[in-house]
């Protein structure tokens, strides 16, 4: 069994027609169902229930305070390296592009993570291109030991490995996963990443499987917005958030709600998600699934990220670099990944969270007791 | 005479509510008594007279929810 | 956050915990169990003495400062319970009444047609009127423009003791009623009482399970604590809740 199954069902599914007979009626039927199925959600996701935002927001907010109480948890992304063997055209490591490549030395890395620490954050996410070949699992491996010595909890969003590689890193220390589809629609997928590993549709979509049966605590997944239809593209994203819970009982399950910023490179999404329908698709995962943690990057701008605060966001990376070395040399920064739209210092991310009367929470995991 | 009594013939010889209560052998600090429809006074059994075919209903609180 | 009581009449209750007089083994339990469990209002009845035996008072057994609340069980019409509730307050019982019209002896629902006609007799008389229904909000709206002092939704079927079967129902009452909602029959221990309390009823009338439990004096005491338990759980609710209404402008502002 895989994800893929159940996608599948949805080959030949009318998602326009079903929007159509949407009702407000149905829509605020599943505003007071206490369990809602892939329909309820498909509903909350229509064009029809953006006319509640308001109703589904208070909803949204009780369950986000009943599950995760008032409290925002903090982390921050570590670029260890822009290496890549993957065409995405949408990506600033893009294989094609002509950019500075780095890679940290351990040594450069321990740099990061102190100047990282230094500012009180205790979760951290280590991310890098995918190449095999610059950064192998031995050289993972040391990186996570490394930053075990730093931070509470260590997190990944590297490329898709094996399931056995996964339980290394879990071994060595590492607790979550993080992994986007990036697109779940197969064309899509096929002519947005151009060559390379990732090419392989299957392979990545059954990874945070992988993890989960790793024994990874945390797996976080997420479409890329804005790359294929969004409300089929989110609707997906839930469903594959749920068959993990589903499946993996020891798993968290977490999304992020990735999307482009039209600041951002030459890319133009084809389905470009503007902020009304970029806070319905959050209400409407909090509504489907209450107890997954939502992650909101520094792609979304702080104005943005302060409103998410009370509608059911329940992690933000913050004081975020995201150009390899980005920390603790200030000079000669390479090219990020993507242009962050949120740069606000840890202090200033810790403030807000609190003057919005909400528990900025550096760590919430330990390893041991 | 005959009397509705709790919605029972009864005959009596009692002239008055209070001669036929104590007629009945009744306690009478929680009882309460209607007289054709009408509630009367502890005060004023004595002075209330019975006439044949009267309805009388001997009434007391009891345990109820 | 401080509870001010349950006014109802002239009355203000500062037990939310109100009892009753029927099946108790023995009646000499009775002023015992108010005294643990506190609870400032318990019901009686009236009926037919028994000519046959020697009827006990039970009025002797309830304690001076426990306001009686008579109910007119036994009546099947409003005309019945207007008369049984005059009788009552002739007695000397006070002016508060729980209407209690049952014209089904199966499962002894309350008739909420006739209770609704017997409301508004007896509130022009002047009562206190406590209408015992089944929780149907469109009655209850009725029963407050005749003048009743509250509503009495059964939880489940009297006696039963299977607790807020109708809660979805009673919620609607709570969150629509002018006036305060008291949770009456069905509820079978302190759990559902709590319950009761904590979905914001403003009372609960509890008589079975007190009186059939195997020491109802300490039941009595248990029921009084989960409805203080229930209550405090309310209150600290709303408070939560107030703080986002205070905050006024709404969730989703920001994207105009």
């Amino acid at each position: 069994m895989s994800f893929y199954n159940t996608l599948e069902q949805f080959d030949h599914f009318d998602f326009s027609s079903f929007f159509n007979s949407v009702s407000d009626d149905r829509v605020r039927d599943c505003l007071t169902k206490e369990y809602l199925n892939a329909y309820d959600f498909l509903t909350l996701l229509s064009p029809k229930a953006g006319n509640h935002l308001e109703m589904i927001a208070k909803v949204a907010q009780k369950k986000t305070i009943q599950y995760f109480g008032k409290t925002i948890q903090l982390f921050a992304p570590l670029y260890i390296s822009n290496y890549c063997t993957n065409k995405c055209i949408y990506c600033g490591f893009n294989h094609a592009n002509v950019i500075d490549r780095r890679k940290l030395t351990i040594e450069e890395i321990e740099k990061e993570a102190k100047a990282i620490s230094s500012r009180g954050i205790q979760h951290i996410l280590l991310l890098t291109g995918e190449s095999r070949q610059a950064t192998p699992m031995e050289y993972l491996l040391e990186a996570v030991k490394c930053l075990k010595h730093y931070f509470a909890s260590v997190s990944i969003e590297i490329f898709p490995l094996e399931c056995h590689e996964y339980v290394l890193l879990q071994q060595a220390g590492v607790d979550g996963l993080t992994l986007f589809q990036e697109v779940y629609d197969k064309v899509i997928y096929d002519k947005v990443h151009l060559a390379g590993k990732k090419k392989d549709y299957h392979y990545r979509l059954d990874a945070p499987e992988r993890g989960a049966m790793a024994g990874f605590r945390n797996v976080n997944i997420g479409a890329l917005l804005g790359l294929g239809e969004m409300r089929s593209e989110f609707f997906f994203t839930g469903l594959h958030a749920r068959y993990l819970d589903d499946k993996y009982l020891d798993t968290e399950v977490a999304v992020s709600l990735p999307r482009f910023n039209p600041a951002e490179c030459d890319f133009h999404p084809e389905f470009p998600v503007n902020d009304k329908t970029f806070v319905q698709f959050l209400l409407a995962f909090r509504l489907f699934f209450p107890r997954a943690g939502i992650t909101v990057s520094t792609r979304e701008n702080a104005y943005m990220r302060d409103h998410l605060i009370h509608l059911g966001a329940t992690r933000f990376s913050a004081g975020v670099s995201t150009s390899v070395g980005g920390y603790a040399q200030h000079q000669d920064q390479s090219t990020p990944q993507f242009e962050i739209t949120d740069g606000r210092s840890v202090e200033e991310v810790v403030s807000a969270i609190s003057s919005n009367g909400y528990q900025p929470v550096y760590k919430d995991w330990d390893r041991a007791i | 005479m005959l009397l509705r009594v709790n919605g029972d013939s009864q005959t009596t010889a009692a002239t008055t509510l209070e001669e036929l209560i104590q007629e009945i052998g009744l306690k009478t600090e929680s009882l309460v008594v209607e007289h054709n429809e009408h509630i009367i006074r502890q005060e004023l059994w004595a002075k209330t007279r019975l006439q044949d075919q009267d309805q009388v209903e001997l009434l007391s609180f009891v345990g109820g929810g | 956050m401080n509870d001010e009581g349950l006014r109802l009449g002239d009355t203000t209750f500062t037990n939310r915990l109100f009892t009753g007089t029927g099946k108790f083994a023995s009646n000499e339990i009775i002023p015992e169990m108010l005294e643990t469990s506190g609870s400032q209002m318990i019901t009686v009845a009236l009926r037919r003495i028994d000519m046959q035996s020697v009827t006990d008072n039970i009025l002797q057994y309830i304690p001076d400062g426990v306001t009686l609340l008579p109910n007119t069980s036994g009546a099947r019409t409003a005309e019945q319970a207007i008369r049984v509730a005059r009788i009552a307050r002739e007695a000397g019982c006070g002016k508060f009444i729980k209407i209690e019209v049952i014209t089904d002896a199966k499962y002894l629902m309350p008739d909420n047609h006739e209770t609704l006609r017997a409301t508004e007799t007896l509130a022009k008389d002047g009562f206190v009127v406590l209408p015992y229904v089944l929780p149907d909000l469109p009655l209850a709206k009725r029963l407050e423009n005749a003048g009743a002092a509250a509503i009495m939704p059964l939880g489940a079927p009297i006696g039963t003791n299977r607790g807020l079967e109708t809660k979805p129902l009673i919620a609607m009452l709570i969150e629509n009623s002018a006036v305060p909602v008291i949770v009456d029959a069905g509820i079978g221990f302190p759990s559902q009482a709590a319950a009761a309390m904590e979905m914001g009823a403003d009372a609960v009338l509890v008589n079975t399970a007190i009186a059939t439990a195997e020491d109802p004096v300490a039941m009595g005491h248990a029921f009084s604590l989960a409805v203080q338990a229930g209550r405090a759980a309310y209150l600290a609710e709303a408070a939560g809740q107030s703080v986002v209404a205070r905050a006024s402008s709404p969730l989703t502002g920001f994207l105009d």
